[in-house]
């Protein structure tokens, strides 16, 4: 368990140090993604690489227990609402309705892209 | 023990203990009304965690910042649970593989219509400025959305609020909306939960169906990467 925690921090401690010495726009969480997802596609290559973290389930099991708990980690973010109840006093429902619309408006036009190229794309594969 | 409960009280509000005691409670009480109620949309467990930890933070009287140096300890793990994402990545890799190109262009399409959707009715609704601009990057995780507001000299903590509102919604309206447009593509279904509703809609995602969840997790990846470049363009365009 330590083992595969460990495993992980290094993947985000290589990304955060990564896009800073490169100036990226990018989050240094998600180049760590990256990182660990190339480890585990190297183990199917290299079976050498499957011991400590990498070998029986270690990760694995560790990046599960996180992922089953996700919505906890938003919580202390989100009380953050205490400190603008002024600002929501004021634009509140407008902000709501605001963001309630753009919510419904880009699930709908993602889920109609994907289902849309998804069968766009399938049939292309079918003809010969 | 001290003679003066007071005291006692004094002594732990100010120690992360407190803090982090109440916001783990809190959202295993809440979670365990989410199971029992076989996850339903409305018993979402990070709206109900947010007004009662809020509640009792101002019944209290206890700032923001005393709360969060407790509960930052549960804060820093976005970071490694992001990098997390890669191991369901990394199971469901031919299913993610054989849906490259609808992913890329769903990306482009949910992307833009989050950042575009928001501002113009931002506008519509004759918002101050800077109130537009911390909205404009609400679609990605919350880390992303506030250094992109910080770019835009917005107001990150409203960006923070509007990330997680934005999550909250998404998260409980996805299911209710996709199950009546009759969608039944789990791939599909998930992606737009994580475009729309970054990290909140992932979690939900992951409840619902484990391929949701996997496509929600790639789609909130790689809109922090989109909606970064994006939002510049975007507000320089539309708030001329």
């Amino acid at each position: 368990m330590i083992a595969s925690l460990s495993l992980i921090l290094l993947c985000q401690l290589v990304g955060e140090v990564a896009v800073r010495a490169l100036a990226v726009p990018v989050p240094g969480p998600v180049v760590g993604l990256v990182l660990l997802l190339l480890l585990l596609l190297a183990r199917d290559r290299y079976p050498a690489l499957a011991r400590g973290p990498l070998g029986n389930d270690g990760v694995e099991s560790a990046s599960r227990v996180m992922l089953a708990n996700l919505s906890l980690l938003f919580i202390p973010a989100g009380v953050g609402v205490v400190q603008k109840l002024d600002l929501l006093a004021e634009h509140g429902t407008a902000i709501l309705v605001i963001l309630a619309v753009s919510v419904i408006v880009t699930l709908l036009a993602t889920v109609a892209t994907f289902v849309a190229a998804s069968s766009l794309f399938s049939r292309e594969d079918e003809t010969p | 023990m001290s003679d003066n409960p007071f005291s006692l009280w004094v002594y732990l509000s100010q120690s992360p203990l407190l803090w982090l005691t109440v916001t783990l409670v809190t959202y295993a009480a809440t979670d365990a009304v989410s199971l029992k109620t076989r996850r339903h949309p409305l018993a979402n467990p990070v709206l109900h965690s947010l007004w009662i930890i809020g509640t009792f933070l101002l019944l209290t009287n206890t700032s923001y910042t005393t709360y969060f140096a407790g509960a930052q300890f549960v804060h820093f793990l976005l970071g490694p649970a992001t990098v997390a994402l890669a191991v369901p990545l990394y199971e469901n890799r031919r299913r993610v593989a054989a849906a490259v190109l609808p992913m890329l262009v769903a990306l482009a399409v949910g992307s833009l219509t989050a950042i575009v959707s928001v501002v113009l009715l931002a506008k519509a609704f004759g918002l101050p400025r800077d109130i537009i601009l911390s909205l404009a990057p609400k679609s990605v995780t919350a880390g992303v959305a506030m250094g992109i507001s910080e770019s835009l000299h917005a107001d990150p903590s409203l960006t923070a609020v509007s990330v997680i509102l934005t999550g909250i919604m998404g998260a409980i309206i996805v299911t209710p909306l996709m199950n009546f447009t009759g969608i039944t593509d789990f791939r599909g279904r998930g992606f737009a939960a994580g475009i729309a509703a970054h990290g909140i809609g992932t979690a939900r995602a992951f409840q619902v169906d484990e391929v949701a969840g996997v496509f929600a997790g790639i789609a909130m990846s790689l809109n922090a990467l989109v909606t970064s470049l994006l939002v510049p363009l975007a507000v320089t365009y539309l708030l001329r």
